[in-house]
């Protein structure tokens, strides 16, 4: 897969390598222009509630059709209620949403996981479990946090409705070339049931910023993402959009082919593409990256949000720091740090353990996979959360929840007084009933801490499954390396 | 979509970095189905009290600002989520460009789509358009913006300007490869999904 190229100079041949993404994307392009965006064939599609209404419309007004339905699989996730399915949805507003999902994929031939269905869930849970994300393909929805499919070696990113339409009209996108950027992830974690993987991801977001991966595609590499269960990398890779890159990867390896075998819709000449993608699927040693960055782990600490974007994090060990330390001398890092902390409530020099919480939310597409419930469910074994903390759980899909259930974990959470919910987005954009109340404040382990972001006037603090656990059970946040599992 | 035309307005400067799409659009307004009646919405959290009155210290509120068609705001505008309604909102409400230090990359896209024009410009020019209170032009054809004392140029892919001065429709465009689309069809290793 060498890419020849000759300088103009000499005319010496020379090898270029080449980086996984730019091996996914070559094997995409359908037109390619000098100086202009390429066309590239989008292999999956993946449709939710909120953002395809007006791309549907969009066809009819046209007289389209969707060009390739066995390439697009909807389910509904934003906006449904996770309290009892058989029951009616009491927000007019979602249940025409949702309505007119179930309405376009019968008019135009697109396979639904609707409400009843046992494989509905979060649209990025379901994916890998069905084996409907393969290693080597491109992969689309009208979700940012598309990325997290990037996990298993695909290029998968976030687009907007109209681009939704473009995608149905053509199963194609006209884009520009990403730059590739590497992140090595060195080192081993001493605690890796208290050290997760969302704390590597938040580590990171810290230390490039929001914006630190503008107009590129991440791969993660180092022994730090090899040792990652493929749930794990699911949670780095997810990401990815935080640190505001178009996209994150991670080059498949037996683990990747291991999760994929067997799976509800794995093709079933499965085992001939696995060796395809072992040959195929990983970066030339000689290979050029536009960025390099490197986050060494032996020694970092669960993470804890304390602003209003995911890169305004800190160590549980420390205290909210000032503007001042935040920003650096960027006055408008140090404005933007200014009004974080008016709108959360918080003062410079707290300590973050000293933080009371209101909520806490396990759940949604970064950390509501059955390992996260798994890990939570080991500090909330035998002990109750605190009587000022109402908590839930939102397991990422039914057969998530049916995995757990099955396991007996909804029992541990449920004597702990968690509630136990059906599967959905839920509070990590509240746009269905499970919402903060103004002033209230939530340790979660979904991906955004926006102003509002989980209800007008909430205020959200991003964490790890383990330490919205311990935070739930001590009414503040604790460093949950000092909690002892059961 | 409707081409893109001269404009001259006053700007509304929102000094703030990292907008994102969350503030833009609100979640509980992405319920709608259609693309209009977004603007009402647009910085709703940031425009109105919990009683739905205006706040008066936002400076969408300024009746200075009524009739802008500018938005000058801070690095990384349009972060977070996809949603495009972020885009209609800001169109539906009166706006034509953005201009800011960076943009998020889907967000920057979306505008494309839409006929809204993000303009990127170095942050010392930002902060300078953000003190101007005359009216100025922005002349896509020319890529230049003119205020009272200065014209300043700015840089943008001759694809893009010529999707937005033709209002082009991307998907008859590339309805037209229907020809390479079938032929890499035809090799493509990869499985269907069911």
């Amino acid at each position: 897969m060498n890419l020849v190229a000759y300088s103009s100079t000499n005319q010496s041949k020379i090898i270029m390598g080449k980086t996984l993404f730019e091996k996914i994307w070559d094997a995409h392009i359908v037109v390619e222009k000098k100086n202009n965006p390429s066309l590239i064939y989008i292999d999956r599609h993946l449709i939710h509630e909120v953002t395809s209404p007006q791309a549907f419309d969009g066809l009819r007004m046209n007289h389209r059709s969707v060009r390739r339905p066995d390439l697009t699989i909807a389910t509904m996730d934003h906006n449904v209620p996770t309290t009892d399915r058989s029951l009616p949805i009491l927000d007019q507003t979602s249940a025409i949403q949702i309505r007119t999902l179930e309405k376009n994929c019968k008019d135009f031939g697109i396979q639904l996981f609707d409400i009843t269905s046992h494989d509905q869930g979060i649209v990025h849970v379901i994916g890998p479990q069905l084996g409907i994300t393969l290693p080597g393909t491109t992969i689309v929805c009208g979700d940012s946090h598309t990325s997290t499919h990037g996990a298993f070696g695909t290029l998968s990113f976030g687009i907007g409705t109209s681009e939704v339409e473009h995608v149905l009209a053509s199963q194609t996108l006209w884009l520009d070339k990403p730059k590739p950027f590497e992140i090595r992830v060195e080192g081993k974690r001493k605690n890796p049931h208290a050290v997760t993987a969302k704390d590597i991801i938040l580590s990171i977001i810290k230390n490039i910023g929001t914006a630190g991966g503008t107009g590129t595609v991440i791969e993660y590499r180092g022994d730090g993402i090899s040792d990652l269960s493929m749930e794990q990398r699911m949670t780095i890779c997810n990401m990815s959009i935080e640190a505001g890159a178009r996209a994150g990867l991670i080059a498949p390896d037996e683990k990747t082919f291991d999760y994929l075998r067997d799976r509800k819709y794995t093709p079933k000449n499965y085992e001939s593409l696995v060796d395809y993608w072992k040959d195929h699927l990983k970066t030339d040693s000689d290979a050029k990256f536009e960025k390099i960055y490197t986050l060494h782990i032996d020694n970092i600490a669960p993470q804890v949000s304390w602003g209003t974007n995911p890169g305004m994090t800190c160590d549980v060990t420390e205290s909210v720091p000032s503007p001042e330390d935040f920003s650096k001398g960027d006055h408008n890092q140090k404005k933007g740090a200014e009004k974080a902390l008016e709108y959360m409530d918080l003062k410079p020099g707290i300590l973050i353990t000293e933080i009371k919480i209101d909520r806490v939310f396990i759940g949604s597409c970064t950390n509501a996979r059955l390992e996260d419930l798994i890990e939570a469910s080991k500090i909330i074994k035998g002990r109750k959360i605190s009587p000022h903390v109402r908590a839930m759980v939102v397991p990422g899909s039914q057969m998530v929840k049916k995995q757990a259930e099955d396991l007996g974990i909804d029992k541990i959470f449920t004597d702990a007084n968690f509630e136990w919910r059906e599967s959905g987005c839920s509070m990590c954009l509240g746009m269905n009933p499970d919402i903060l109340s103004p002033g209230e404040r939530c340790a979660s382990t979904s991906n955004r801490n926006f102003e509002g972001r989980q209800g007008t006037g909430g205020r959200t603090h991003l964490v790890s499954p383990v330490m919205a656990a311990a935070a739930a059970i001590e009414g503040h946040f604790v460093d949950v390396r000092k909690m002892d599992l059961n | 979509m409707q081409s893109f035309k001269k404009i001259k307005t006053v700007i509304t400067p929102l000094d703030q970095v990292n907008v994102d799409t969350d503030q833009i659009v609100p979640k509980q307004f992405l319920k709608l189905v259609q693309k209009s009646g977004f603007g009402k919405f647009l910085f709703y959290d940031w425009r109105y009290d919990d009683q739905e009155n205006l706040k008066s210290d936002f400076i969408l509120n300024n009746e200075k600002y009524k009739n802008s068609k500018i938005l000058v705001a801070g690095d990384n505008f349009g972060c977070g989520s996809s949603r495009e309604h972020a885009v209609w909102a800001l169109q539906d409400y009166g706006f034509s460009v953005i201009v800011a230090p960076s943009f998020a990359d889907i967000f920057y896209s979306n505008c494309f789509k839409n006929g809204l024009l993000p303009i990127v410009l170095e942050e010392k020019i930002v902060e300078k358009l953000q003190r101007e209170t005359g009216m100025i032009e922005v002349d896509l054809e020319n890529q230049i913006i003119k205020t009272s004392s200065e014209e300043i140029p700015f840089d943008i892919d001759l694809h893009k300007k010529q999707i937005l001065l033709e209002g082009l429709d991307d998907i008859a465009q590339t309805l037209q490869y229907e020809k390479e689309i079938s032929e890499f069809e035809k090799q493509s290793k990869t499985p269907s999904v069911l």
